[in-house]
């Protein structure tokens, strides 16, 4: 298997004989039942939800939690198990992310008994899909000043806004939605499908994960029952600590992506000929491009495996998070640049897969903190100064 | 109902093969292991068993330390226990020999009402092991099996023959080989891989079967040397745009007179 063939450092005696097996399975099951398809998937644009319960029955959802019978993996299995599936494709990696860690997530962390136990086992099951709804049409990098609002009426609450850019939206059966109540809390509500007031559309014209669903949320006087609230979530803190766990996932998955590209660039660089004989591999240009992404990639593995290891540890930070999120994602969207300038123009058509990561890295390199957000966390992290919002000068009155 | 399947780790199908210093076996440096893939069909066979009857499945293997590992592989995809019978590897090529170490793995981890294995491990592709058990246990077997089904006294296979299907009637205990297109082999699960470990496997060694490994190894078969085949030369392009009569009559007479083959 090609993948493999890149490993100078020797990182994969860094993974447990284990952790070898958890990579494997979900390699062949994603070269057997993912490869021979995804373009044709992603020309239509179109999520093969088909393949879901052979997700489940891989044990793919909330595959890190030990309860309801789940696997209980190791982060760094998990790890392992998202960059396969990026190496897939971002849209798939981004299904399976959204479901464990966006969604098993919130609901084993702050959910009640009856929600945890009517939602996880089917969840995990693929019997139910779940959504995330965070991001709002105005807020994006700033989700704190979401609109979205959420008013008890008794044994209500009633929820009023929009969100947008929701993955897995409009085929979800639960959507995960963060609203502020009336003294400008946020919190959790579980949101059924076919909720009176609750309506998805599918965001359409999509150049990138376009084998993913992605779709706005509205609610419009929409009434969730009090045992439908995250008992447990209040503030943006909340919300946030998801997308740790998502954003972990995200460092190991674009080096999938890196994987996928790089590996594509070295077995064309090989086969291709122009001026002469030799295949243009044997261009020190070529080699330049080519060192560069093996380099990143390994520094990336390594990266995310010291960070799987602390976070197996519980000694893993947020802000480790977003440096190896930012890096990972800025790397596989180099690699698929230069990917594609080797493939020359058997780069821009959908014969390869460059074309298709590289317009996949644009998402990823957005969602779940932007590179430049993950940049001024770090900077925070470094300076002691947060930089995100602009200073302004004082109006005098 | 009790189940055995023998299983075997072999090269994987996709590894680039180097014979090794001795010429007479495999440079094994940088091999990576498989489940063979006819003995995958067996395993789900097994597990499909376990499944629908209730079954207990185990597992038996013979070969170096290493090869527990294929044991765990299989417990990811489901069953019960383990047996290996660690080996050095002296009985390596000898199916005989083979066969009969693992009919007294067999005696001593069993009775069995079914015995699985595949039509034949891939790499030395002998096909022989199988049937080789089902004589020393002095029990029916069926080879090359593509289809089963299950009755209250025992068990029809389909085989495959040249051109056709042979339907086998047998009774039970017996042994069947697994060929393609028996079932369609699941992929482990993550949850199977994580339980894997803690499967229970019984490790002993040939000695303790009551058996000379030295002495079986080789004594009716032995690999006296290994060669990869000679590589393929660039192939011949006869191009027909032009006169594409011509180009018919000289690939018949290249076909004839350098190929010999018509
Ligand atoms: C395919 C896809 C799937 C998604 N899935 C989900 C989902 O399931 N759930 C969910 O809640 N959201 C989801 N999102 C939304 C995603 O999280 C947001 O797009 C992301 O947070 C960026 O927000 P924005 O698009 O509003 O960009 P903006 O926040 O408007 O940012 C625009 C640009 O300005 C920059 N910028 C913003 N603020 C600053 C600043 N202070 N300093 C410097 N630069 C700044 C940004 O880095 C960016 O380059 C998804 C997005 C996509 C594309
Ligand atoms: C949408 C589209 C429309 C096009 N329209 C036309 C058209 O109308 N007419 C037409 O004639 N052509 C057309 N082309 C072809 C285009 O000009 C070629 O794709 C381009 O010249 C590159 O050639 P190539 O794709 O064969 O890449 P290659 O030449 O195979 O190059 C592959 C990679 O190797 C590098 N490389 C090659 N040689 C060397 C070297 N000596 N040293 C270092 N690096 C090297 C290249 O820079 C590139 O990164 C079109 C292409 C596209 C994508």
């Amino acid at each position: 298997m090609a993948a493999q063939t890149l490993d100078l450092y020797l990182v994969e005696e860094l993974y447990t004989e284990e952790e070898r097996m958890v990579r494997d399975a979900v390699r062949e099951w994603v070269d057997e039942r993912i490869l021979p398809h995804i373009e044709q998937w992603a020309w239509e644009g179109r999520f093969p939800r088909e393949l879901i319960p052979e997700m489940a029955s891989l044990n793919l959802f909330g595959a890190t939690f030990s309860e309801y019978g789940l696997p209980g993996l190791s982060n760094v299995a998990y790890g392992l198990v998202m960059q396969e599936l990026e190496r897939g494709d971002s849209g798939l990696r981004s299904f399976v992310s959204v479901q464990s860690a966006l969604v098993m997530y919130p609901i084993m962390t702050w959910g009640s008994q009856e929600q945890k136990d009517r939602w996880i086992p089917r969840l995990a099951k693929g019997e139910a899909i779940g959504c995330f709804g965070l991001t709002e049409p105005d807020f994006g990098s700033n989700p704190g000043a979401m609109r979205t609002r959420a008013r008890r009426v008794g044994n209500h609450w009633v929820l009023n806004g929009e969100k947008a850019w929701i993955t897995n939206g409009s085929i979800a059966d639960v959507a995960v939605v963060w609203a502020k109540d009336d003294e400008g809390i946020i919190r959790g509500f579980l949101v059924e499908k076919g909720t009176p007031g609750f309506e998805t559309f599918e965001h359409k014209g999509k150049y990138s994960l376009r084998a993913s669903v992605t779709s706005q949320l509205a609610f419009t006087d929409c009434q969730v029952p009090e045992t439908n609230r995250l008992p447990g979530a209040a503030g943006l803190k909340c919300p946030l600590s998801c997308l740790t766990q998502a954003r972990y996932g995200i460092a190991w998955g674009a080096l999938g992506s890196a994987l996928a590209t790089f590996h594509a660039a070295l077995d064309y660089a090989k086969t291709r000929k122009q001026f002469g004989d030799a295949p243009i591999a044997s261009h020190q240009i070529i080699q330049e491009r080519l060192v560069w992404m093996a380099n990143e990639i390994t520094k990336g593995q390594l990266m995310v495996w010291r960070l799987g290891r602390l976070k197996d540890e519980g000694r893993a930070s947020f802000v480790q998070v977003s440096q190896a999120k930012r890096n990972s994602c800025w790397v596989a969207r180099e690699c698929a640049k230069l990917a594609r300038e080797i493939h020359g123009a058997n780069g821009v058509v959908n014969e390869y897969p460059v074309m298709r990561h590289l317009m996949n890295i644009e998402s990823v390199y957005t969602y779940e903190g932007t590179h430049d957000m993950h940049t001024l966390i770090l900077g925070e992290f470094l300076t002691g100064i947060p930089a995100f919002m602009p200073p302004r000068e004082e109006k005098k009155s | 109902m009790r189940i055995a399947v023998l299983v075997t780790y072999v090269p994987d199908t996709a590894s680039t093969i180097k014979v090794g210093p001795s010429g007479k076996a495999i440079d094994e440096a940088g091999i990576k292991w498989i489940i063979s893939p006819y003995d995958e069909f067996a395993v789900e066979e097994a597990i499909k068993l376990k499944e629908s009857k209730g079954a207990e499945v185990t597992y038996i293997t013979y070969g170096p330390e290493r090869d527990q590992q294929v044991l765990r592989e299989c417990f990811a995809r489901g069953g019960d226990k383990g047996v290996h019978v660690v080996g050095t590897g002296a009985a390596f090529g000898d199916a005989f020999a083979i066969a009969q170490i693992l009919t007294a793995a067999v005696k001593k981890a069993g009775p069995f009402d079914l015995i699985f294995a595949g039509v034949k491990g891939v790499g030395s592709d002998q096909g022989l092991v199988g049937a080789m058990v089902a004589e020393l246990l002095d029990i029916p077997h069926v080879a090359s099996v593509t289809k089963i089904e299950y009755g209250e006294a025992g068990i029809t296979a389909w085989r495959e023959i040249e051109g056709g299907q042979e339907v086998v009637e047998v009774s039970l205990p017996c042994v069947i080989t697994a060929q393609k297109g028996l079932n369609e082999p699941r992929y482990p699960s993550l949850k199977g891989i994580m339980a894997a470990k803690k499967m229970p496997v019984e490790s002993v060694k040939v000695a303790d079967l009551g058996l000379d490994e030295a002495a079986l190894g080789g004594a009716t078969c032995r690999w006296v040397s290994l060669a990869l085949p000679p590589a393929k030369s660039a192939g011949k392009i006869i191009h027909g745009e032009q006169d594409p009569q011509a180009a018919a009559r000289e690939l018949a007479r290249l076909l004839r007179e350098e190929a010999k083959v018509i």
